[in-house]
């Protein structure tokens, strides 16, 4: 099939490892760890399961205030960055603690408070790793009220009830904010017994957003609104070519500049601290920074790393021997699929304001990683990690970008010159050269059908630049002990369980810029790949796409909620395997972190231009805490997976990433996104799972899928066009 | 200057008239409602209302500001007295970041004032601004609500209508 072509050669080298192991063993293997089932059953474990929560889970004084005027605030170690993580948070202390949900409010927790998340938020985790231990906490808080209540009501702690945060019994009642007066140390009992779901007046129900007055009266709750007394401003000059070393520079001009207080020149920086932001703005634009420069790259130079068959590869999944199946030809299908460089473009550009004192330093900031942040600061300043409070604010957008954050030391570092708070923020050029880039990928597909249309091998090579490596989320040693990049390959394995024989490898590329997590990570491109390809592969065996997939899909538990999401999606959707009316239907599923989710792209072309008109989508999180939050995230996802599957691309020009500015960086707009999204909550699971990035995954295949039913054109490429 | 701002005169020192509006707003009057997104003009987190129309401030160098009135996302309404807008933001739960969400709802402001009951086209047409969460979706269901709120309503709330 002319569709089937390679747009590229594989090296085909490289697809003869297994074959010629008898004669070359390890020494051409080198990190291939196909033979270590070890490693993959690790990968496989990680790549099912949500990270477990790593911080306080027996104190519940430090996660708990209760205010004069009985209401609750709830101390979150996960910081809010739109994904609706406070409102779920509050929700479920509300049910446990036994107050109304009108009663909580949740704020960041300063890393001073103690209570510190030992990872980051991210990763679709916050309310799924917090269920059972916020659950508890709240609990164990009611019980240790109750039985202060006791003691001041002088009634047994049996007969007590509460509702509001009023506790009752024996014809008397005392708010929390009077039980708690005079207490001076807590005693922990041990973890009572938890509600039933059943019981719960909160959970489950769509509750508005706690943070929805502040954000629609636009109260400074961001990390760049915050203000200090006395504050000043700074700039860090940042090089526009890619892998450029800083050496030195001449600041002798930006030192005259108006409003200057100082220039701060350190061996790995130099930036100027001024009255006022443009002022700093501009002193920092006169500074004449040398950078070492090795080599000027170009967007080919990339292209040309990211292949598969280049660099170190790992298999991450096996089943059966399709390798030695996929080496003859007959029969062979298989194809090849690219994703370009993507831009985070969170909307609140990255900074820090750090006030740093003779002995400790405070520093508020849009950060998903407090206690790493807290760290590095630590480290670059000479202070104990306890002289360093991180007070983490709303973040204007995460997606991952902050999970890096080296700015924290740029203003304290600053602010220690000045010896005053010192506000610090990218400009969006600096955004947009200095991102944490989603890597570029480049996959090979190849698979046999049998004589009755059904998978009988099928393999995914993925190529990516690191997300995982580097990152100092990930210690070193677990990073050795997986052995490959769990952030390239989420969503690179076979999640069609009933062929017999599956495989996926997963290529390392280090790229001279940096590279990290981009929401869902490799999930967008690599189900972008699978998904298409499979979609190929029921067109070649003529079957209905939908078809051809449940029939491949085994009766696990998993299994088992991934046909039931695809069948629902098909049954609730416009879903036909033929275009009506000159609209197509694309479909596409995938799992991410133990969440199923199938989408169902509708979509017409007229005059070039592909135009999305609905997306349905049917998730399976198990237990929605909040359905209409879960449906914000499933909106946001499908039109920000779109916007990077039919516009967005990063490119490299004579040395510098561009574009540097939105709108040069296209994405979808008000005219873009489709007007009709419809989305249908599963609950097949007792327990929370991820949201906020498994419905990224189909959306791109769902897409070009539909695009192949109205051209005949496998469109391979991200950003997706009609050439 | 004297600057006529959300209803208010207020006075402040500007040392460059190229100074944009917009941190004039932020750093000088400390209303951190209105956004810094892009400085170019090509996001819409700094949109403002000058005279009712909207404005985006990062690009709007103070000195071109003469008698006209300002009004910013503090000024729109509150929560006693929510805009018509900001009313159909909390109906539709649009915001999940919601740092552009102040400049969709500025925006917002001035196309329903313009076109009292806008269709889809005029809405993709006028509301040019980024969103990364991307609450699109909800964002058009929003502004129809609000264009109907607004129509429904004879004396609009908030004291940032011209």
């Amino acid at each position: 099939m002319e569709n089937n072509k390679p747009a590229r050669k594989v090296s085909r080298r490289k697809f003869i490892i297994k074959a010629t192991l008898g004669t070359l063993g390890g020494l051409v293997l080198g990190t291939y760890l196909f033979r270590k089932p070890i490693q993959r059953s690790i990968a496989g474990y990680i790549n099912t399961l949500a990270g477990p929560y790593e911080g306080s889970h027996d104190n519940p004084v430090i996660w708990f205030e209760i205010t004069p005027d009985n209401r609750v605030i709830l101390q979150s170690p996960k910081v809010e960055m739109g994904q609706g993580t406070f409102t779920g948070l509050a929700q479920i202390t509300a049910d446990e603690l036994g107050v109304g949900i009108d009663q909580v409010s949740v704020v960041h927790a300063p890393s001073a408070s103690g209570n510190l998340d030992g990872t980051a938020t991210g990763g679709s985790t916050s309310v799924s790793s917090l269920w059972q231990p916020l659950r508890e906490l709240a609990a164990t808080m009611r019980e240790m009220l109750k039985t202060e209540a006791a003691s001041k009501l002088g009634v047994a702690v049996t007969a007590l009830n509460v509702s509001n945060g009023i506790i009752s019994g024996g014809g008397k009642s005392i708010t929390y904010a009077e039980t708690i007066k005079g207490v001076k140390k807590w005693k922990i009992p041990a973890t009572p017994k938890l509600k039933e779901i059943k019981d719960y007046q909160y959970i489950g129900k769509p509750i508005a957003r706690v943070d929805l007055k502040a954000k629609v009266f636009g109260e400074p709750i961001f990390g760049i609104d915050s203000v200090m007394p006395e504050m000043l401003y700074g700039s860090v000059v940042r090089p526009t070519k890619v892998g450029a070393q800083y050496l030195d520079a001449d600041t002798s001009e930006a030192e005259k500049m108006p409003g200057v207080v100082k220039v701060v020149k350190e061996k790995d920086f130099v930036g100027v601290v001024a009255k006022s932001q443009m002022e700093a703005e501009n002193a920092k634009n006169a500074i004449k920074a040398n950078w070492k420069v090795d080599k000027i790259w170009q967007t080919r130079d990339i292209e040309n790393l990211i292949q598969v068959g280049k660099g170190d590869a790992i298999e991450i999944q096996k089943t059966g021997d399709a390798a030695d199946m996929l080496e003859d030809p007959t029969g062979l299908i298989t194809m090849e699929f690219t994703s370009p460089i993507g831009a985070h473009a969170q909307m609140e550009p990255n900074g820090a304001l750090a006030f740093v004192e003779a002995d400790k330093a405070t520093i508020r900031m849009s950060t998903q990683v407090v206690k790493i942040t807290r760290s590095e600061v630590a480290d670059r300043l000479g202070l104990k990690e306890e002289q360093v409070n991180i007070i983490p604010t709303f973040l204007g957008g995460g997606f991952g970008r902050r999970l890096h954050t080296p700015h924290a030391i740029q203003a304290a570092v600053m602010s220690k010159a000045v010896g005053k708070p010192v506000k610090y923020f990218f400009n969006r050029q600096e955004e947009f050269q200095h991102d944490t880039f989603r890597p570029p990928t480049h996959h090979v597909l190849k698979a046999k059908l049998n004589a009755n249309g059904l998978i009988t091998a099928i393999e995914h090579n993925v190529s990516s630049g690191d997300v995982m490596y580097g990152s100092a989320l990930v210690p070193t040693m677990v990073q050795h002990v997986i052995g490959a990049d769990l952030g390239a390959w989420r969503g690179g394995m076979i999640i069609y369980g009933a062929i017999p024989n599956f495989r996926a490898v997963s290529w390392r590329v280090k790229l001279p810029f940096a590279t990290s997590w981009w929401r869902s990570l490799g999930l967008l491109a690599n189900t972008f790949a699978i998904e298409s390809f499979m979609d190929e592969l029921a067109i070649k065996a003529n079957k209905d796409p939908v078809q051809f997939r449940l029939a491949q899909i085994q009766d696990t538990t998993i299994g088992k909620r991934l046909k039931e999401v695809i069948k629902v999606a098909a049954e609730k959707s416009n879903y036909n395997n033929q275009p009506v009316n000159g609209r197509a239907t694309g479909f596409a599923c995938c799992i991410d972190v133990g969440t199923p989710c199938a989408q169902v792209a509708e979509v017409s072309i007229e005059a070039g231009k592909i135009t999305i008109h609905k997306v349905t989508c049917v998730i399976d999180p198990g237990l929605a805490v909040n359905p209409d939050q879960i449906k914000a995230q499933c909106e946001g996802a499908i039109i920000m997976g779109m916007s990077a599957a039919m516009f967005e691309r990063m490119y490299i020009e004579d040395g510098q990433l561009k574009p540097i500015i939105y709108g040069d960086y296209k994405m979808a707009s008000m005219k873009d996104a489709p007007k009709e999204i419809e989305v249908i909550i599963l609950q097949n699971d007792d327990k929370p799972g991820a949201v906020g990035e498994p419905p990224l995954g189909p959306i791109g295949a769902a897409i070009a899928n539909a695009v192949r039913r109205l051209t005949g054109k496998r469109l391979t490429a991200m950003p997706l066009s009609l050439g | 200057m004297e600057i006529n701002i959300n209803g208010n005169k207020r006075q402040v020192t500007v040392t460059d008239a190229s100074t944009p509006l917009l941190w004039i707003i932020r750093d000088e009057l400390d209303l951190k409602g209105t956004k810094f997104g892009c400085g170019r003009a090509a996001c819409g987190a700094c949109t403002v209302l000058i005279d009712g129309q909207q404005v985006r401030s990062c690009s709007f160098p103070i000195g071109n500001l003469k008698e006209q009135v300002v009004t910013t996302i503090e000024g729109l309404g509150t929560p006693q007295q929510p805009h018509p807008v900001q009313q159909a933001w909390i109906e539709e739960i649009v915001p999940q970041c919601g740092y552009c969400q102040p400049g969709f709802m500025m925006a917002t402001a001035a196309l329903i004032n313009n076109i009292v009951n806008p269709s889809d086209e005029d809405i993709d047409t006028n509301i040019t601004n980024v969103c990364r969460c991307a609450t699109h979706y909800r964002i058009r269901k929003a502004i129809h609500r609000a264009a109907a709120i607004q129509s429904q309503t004879p004396k609009v709330a908030g004291n940032g209508k011209q």
